[in-house]
């Protein structure tokens, strides 16, 4: 892929070369933008849009509780609303009212933080989801994976302990080693696979959604025959349509992220199973 | 004709998903329709089930990819 492409990609997410982009390939994900000198690694696209939603992030809760008042202005009531959203309905409902205030921060930073760079895919400039390079996805689970397993530890005080923990109580003997494996397979393999696959693999999907709708209207209607540019119009509607659908499913899906990755804490904090 | 028959595998398995994120939903307004002040307690718990589901036929997508691409 040639840095003319990805540049002018940049500006027009499915900018066409000689090469066809349709039907869309994971392939079309990788957008390198430069080489970083010295190594064999790129800076890429995605990379360039968490920096840039990073930043939207720190500038907006900068501006927002700079100087919060007791009675807020907009910007101050917008941050109380999301923040109590993190809080209330995403931490204390799964964590529970005793525990939960320690993990606040962390969980309404991966609220908003996945909220935003999954939004980068529907606005305009940027129009390509972060997340839908797994990279960044098993990234944000590994924190979550260590935090659930190691508040675990702690509140169990020792590895044979908390392994207990995984039990349900009230067991025959015979059958716990069963559970017991059962159990460590979800605790580590199902759980981070699956929290960080939905998140990849609904922005990836969803993703491509658009790409086969807006571009492929676009292939039909660069025929220029009458029968195809007609059938290019509901193409291009049902992009329109599918564009505010995916709106839906990146405020979803960053709340389903945050919402598991709260359970998990909860559960590892529970003293019963 | 020529195809993949992986891509109608996908399709297939996405059945069994999507009939169950149908059914946690159904339950859901049932739930709801039933006892409106419920809905805080009852949303989360949807919408926790409703990833749950959903995960399988994710599964699928990365499965589908791979199988695709892979061999």
């Amino acid at each position: 892929m040639s840095a003319t492409m990805t540049a002018a990609g940049l500006v027009l997410p499915m900018a066409e070369g000689e090469s066809s982009h349709f039907p869309p390939t994971p392939g079309d994900f990788w957008q390198p933008l430069f080489a970083i000198p010295g190594t064999e690694y790129y800076f890429t696209r995605p990379m360039l849009l968490m920096a840039i939603a990073t930043v939207i992030l720190m500038v907006w809760l900068w501006l927002t509780t700079r100087q919060a008042a007791l009675v807020p202005g907009k910007g101050q009531w917008l941050t109380e609303q999301v923040y109590n959203f993190g809080r209330n309905g995403i931490a204390r409902d799964m964590i529970g009212s005793k525990e939960f205030m320690p993990f606040v921060p962390f969980l309404f930073s991966l609220f908003v933080f996945i909220l935003l760079n999954n939004l980068m895919g529907i606005v305009p400039p940027f129009q390509n989801p972060t997340m839908a390079r797994v990279a960044f996805p098993i990234g944000l689970t590994l924190l979550v994976y260590v935090v659930y397993h190691w508040v675990g530890l702690r509140k169990k005080g020792s590895i044979g302990a908390y392994l207990g923990g995984m039990l349900p109580s009230g067991l025959p003997g015979w059958i716990k080693p069963f559970i017991l494996l059962l159990e460590l397979i979800t605790f580590f393999i199902t759980r981070p696979l699956t929290l960080a696959l939905r998140l990849f693999g609904n922005m990836f999907a969803g993703h491509m959604l658009l790409v086969v709708f807006i571009v492929g209207g676009w292939y039909l209607f660069k025929t220029y025959d009458p029968g195809l540019m007609l059938v290019a119009i509901p193409a291009w509607i049902l992009g329109v349509a599918l564009t505010a659908f995916e709106a839906l499913v990146q405020f979803l899906q960053a709340y389903v992220f945050t919402l598991l990755a709260a359970s998990y804490i909860g559960g590892a904090l529970a003293d019963e199973h | 004709m020529t195809g993949d028959i992986t891509l109608l595998g996908y399709g297939l398995s996405t059945i069994g998903p999507a009939i169950a994120v149908g059914l946690i939903f159904a339950a859901y307004i049932n739930g709801v329709a039933r006892q409106p002040e419920a809905q805080g307690k009852l949303q989360p718990i949807a919408i926790l089930g409703f990833a749950l589901a959903e995960a399988l036929a994710i599964f699928g997508l990365v499965l589908f990819f791979i199988a695709f691409f892979v061999g």
